[in-house]
């Protein structure tokens, strides 16, 4: 039934396309698009909108083992956050962690895109090997860094290494002082995300145009550094300011490595981390780990929109 | 690789001839290149090989006074070690992870392939509306919701349990976003053909769209599943019990038990990374092709 009222309605749309269109074929486009999207929009909401408005309606409220609060305080959990001294200094860490992540990651991963791009053989193979680490988690890469590479024993990679120079075995996590844990937390997150990123470089390396090299070439330009300054970065610009975007956004979500690495611990706990320990540990504060995660939320969108304006996000897909 | 080459052949060949003649050159700056490319290589395999060599070495080598290349005698033995400890509920963990990865990866694609579909293509006077109220989703992080996201499946009674782990991430307002884009540029002349032949948008959807766009299906489903399996701050705010442990849950309780086996601690390891890294070698292709496309566009 349905399918043939369908087809009669469709036809003759088709066939020209007339203002006024039959009544029948609307409602069947209507129903149809809530068959295909509403599943999708009810999940949406459910999973999505309602925790999301349930968590600001929590954060006024003094919510303590409990999700069903009645004592409305206000601004009180926003105040108790922002003047509660590991919050905020997880936003530090946040900072420290993004200033050195974002840059050394995107010069990696571009180092490794030029070069996989140059290579004439077995091209494919060491893309697979640079790509390999992004099939491992988070967790297990953090296993082999605490447990093998940056174990703080004599037996650990970086500690034997060390020691075949005759340098003393370093604490590499168990001592904030000198912050080591800076250099494990780095490495973890380069190992698993270059990769990944190499290979957005890669695509954007294959589509620009070959003509642009040998206009430069004509006009003189050195191959090498000249070339790379005024012509590959250039034309990278647009997978350049997304892949900064995509790592500024990952990192503010950082979680995995420094719940495993650093369990335990009192230094290096980031934003998300901090706000686990505040509505899930022992007190199990909801509101005021809502208001953490507003606040948080808030950020997040104000530091993306910023970027954008900044660096033209958006530019790239406009022109494509 | 055949294309690349013709289109670097003649710059390099005029690079080489602007620059002095010599194409001895060329093979030193390609030998290093080669060599640098390895020694990059080696570094990043670095981690694999550590895996590979504790997970069947015996704890007294791993921790022994000289660093062992390789164990003396290969311990597959582990594998049953492993399997048979209960301290961690390690063969759990792995099946729960397993029905998690397929039913998210399944119910992802089914829910935000429909939806994308519908709002790429499907006239509806408030379809823009609706499609704004998706993006509005991405410019909250996933990660960051996990307080709210608790809070609602706590009240639902699904802590610890599988609906729990699945269902709550099926919505993803990213994944939906891509395929409208996908479905956008999608020929419009197959579904109107059809059409034509008195197939609704339902039937075109299955008969024609979605047999067209494997492509891009697998690499959509080959994504999800890395994502899914690899989770960790979702399932271990879940997995309240042990039952409800997914495989990177009950890892990382061994980095925090009293006791210390490295064998088996790097066996669970070796065995959690082993599927990813065959979904990785046989699904190379949809992998990249997928990041590219999700990346680019994100």
């Amino acid at each position: 039934m349905s399918t043939t009222t369908t087809r009669d309605a469709t036809r003759p749309a088709s066939a020209k396309v007339s203002p006024t269109k039959p009544r029948r074929g609307a409602q069947g486009r209507t129903l149809n698009f809530w068959l295909f999207t509403g599943p999708f929009l009810i999940g949406l909401v459910i999973f999505v909108y309602i925790p999301i408005g349930w968590s600001i309606w929590l954060s006024f409220f003094e919510a303590r083992y409990t999700v069903t609060p009645s004592t409305f305080i206000g601004f009180d959990n926003y105040k108790q956050m922002l003047t509660n001294g590991d919050f905020v200094r997880s936003l530090g860490t946040f900072t420290v962690f993004a200033v050195i992540i974002v840059p050394v990651t995107w010069a990696l991963s571009l180092g490794l895109a030029l070069m996989v791009h140059r290579l004439r053989f077995m091209k494919a193979f060491f893309r697979s090997v640079f790509f390999l680490p992004t099939a491992c988690s988070f967790v297990a890469a953090s296993l082999i860094w605490k447990m093998s590479i940056f174990s703080g024993v004599r037996f650990g990679l970086a500690n034997t290494v060390l020691g075949w120079f005759g340098i003393e075995n370093i604490a590499w996590l168990a001592n904030p002082n000198p912050p080591w844990y800076w250099l494990v937390i780095v490495t973890v997150r380069l190992w698993l995300q270059a990769g990944f990123y190499m290979i957005l470089f890669l695509a954007a390396l294959q589509n620009i145009p070959p003509e642009l090299y040998e206009a430069a070439a004509i006009d003189g330009a050195k191959p090498g550094w000249q070339t790379f300054r005024h012509i590959t970065l250039p034309q990278l610009r647009a997978t350049s300011t997304a892949v900064i975007l995509l790592l500024l956004v990952a990192a503010y979500q950082a979680f995995d490595e420094f719940f495993n690495l650093l369990a335990k611990t009192t230094w290096g706990r980031p934003p998300l981390v901090e706000l686990y320990y505040t509505a899930l540990g022992d007190n199990q504060d909801y509101g005021a780990g809502s208001a953490g995660a507003v606040i948080l939320t808030l950020l997040i969108c104000t530091v993306t929109l910023l970027q954008g304006k900044f660096m033209g996000f958006g530019r790239g897909d406009e022109s494509k | 690789m055949s294309t690349t080459t013709e289109v670097r052949d003649p710059v390099e060949a005029r690079t080489l001839r602007k620059a002095g003649k010599k194409p001895g050159r060329g093979v030193i700056s390609s030998a290093g290149l080669y060599c640098a490319t390895a020694v990059c290589a080696l570094l990043f395999l670095i981690p694999f090989y550590l895996i590979v060599r504790n997970a069947l070495s015996t704890d007294a080598e791993i921790t022994g006074e000289n660093w062992k290349f390789f164990p003396t005698d290969i311990q597959w033995g582990n594998i049953s070690e492993l399997f048979s400890d209960n301290t961690v509920p390690f063969a759990t963990s792995l099946w729960n992870s397993a029905v998690v990865g397929v039913l998210h990866t399944v119910g992802t694609l089914l829910v935000c392939s429909l939806a994308g579909y519908g709002l790429a293509r499907i006239p509806y006077k408030h379809a823009d509306k609706i499609f704004y109220a998706v993006l509005v989703t991405l410019m909250v992080p996933a990660a960051v919701t996990f307080v709210p996201s608790f809070v609602l499946v706590s009240s639902l009674g699904w802590v610890s349990s599988l609906q729990g782990l699945i269902v709550p991430g099926l919505f993803s307002g990213f994944t939906c976003f891509l395929f409208r884009q996908y479905f956008l540029g999608f020929p419009k002349e197959l579904e109107e053909a059809a059409r034509v032949d008195g197939l609704g948008y339902w039937g075109a959807y299955w008969r024609i769209v979605v047999p067209n766009s494997l492509n891009f299906f697998a690499a959509m489903a080959t994504i999800t599943f890395i994502s899914g399996w690899n989770a960790f701050l979702w399932p271990l705010v879940i997995g309240q019990d042990q039952e409800a442990w997914t495989v990177q849950v009950a890892l990382s309780s061994y980095m925090t038990n009293q006791t210390v086996n490295f064998h088996l601690i790097f066996m669970a390891t070796a065995i959690s990374i082993l599927p990813l890294v065959l979904v990785f070698l046989f699904l190379q292709r949809w992998l990249v092709q997928g990041v590219a496309q999700t990346g680019i566009k994100g």
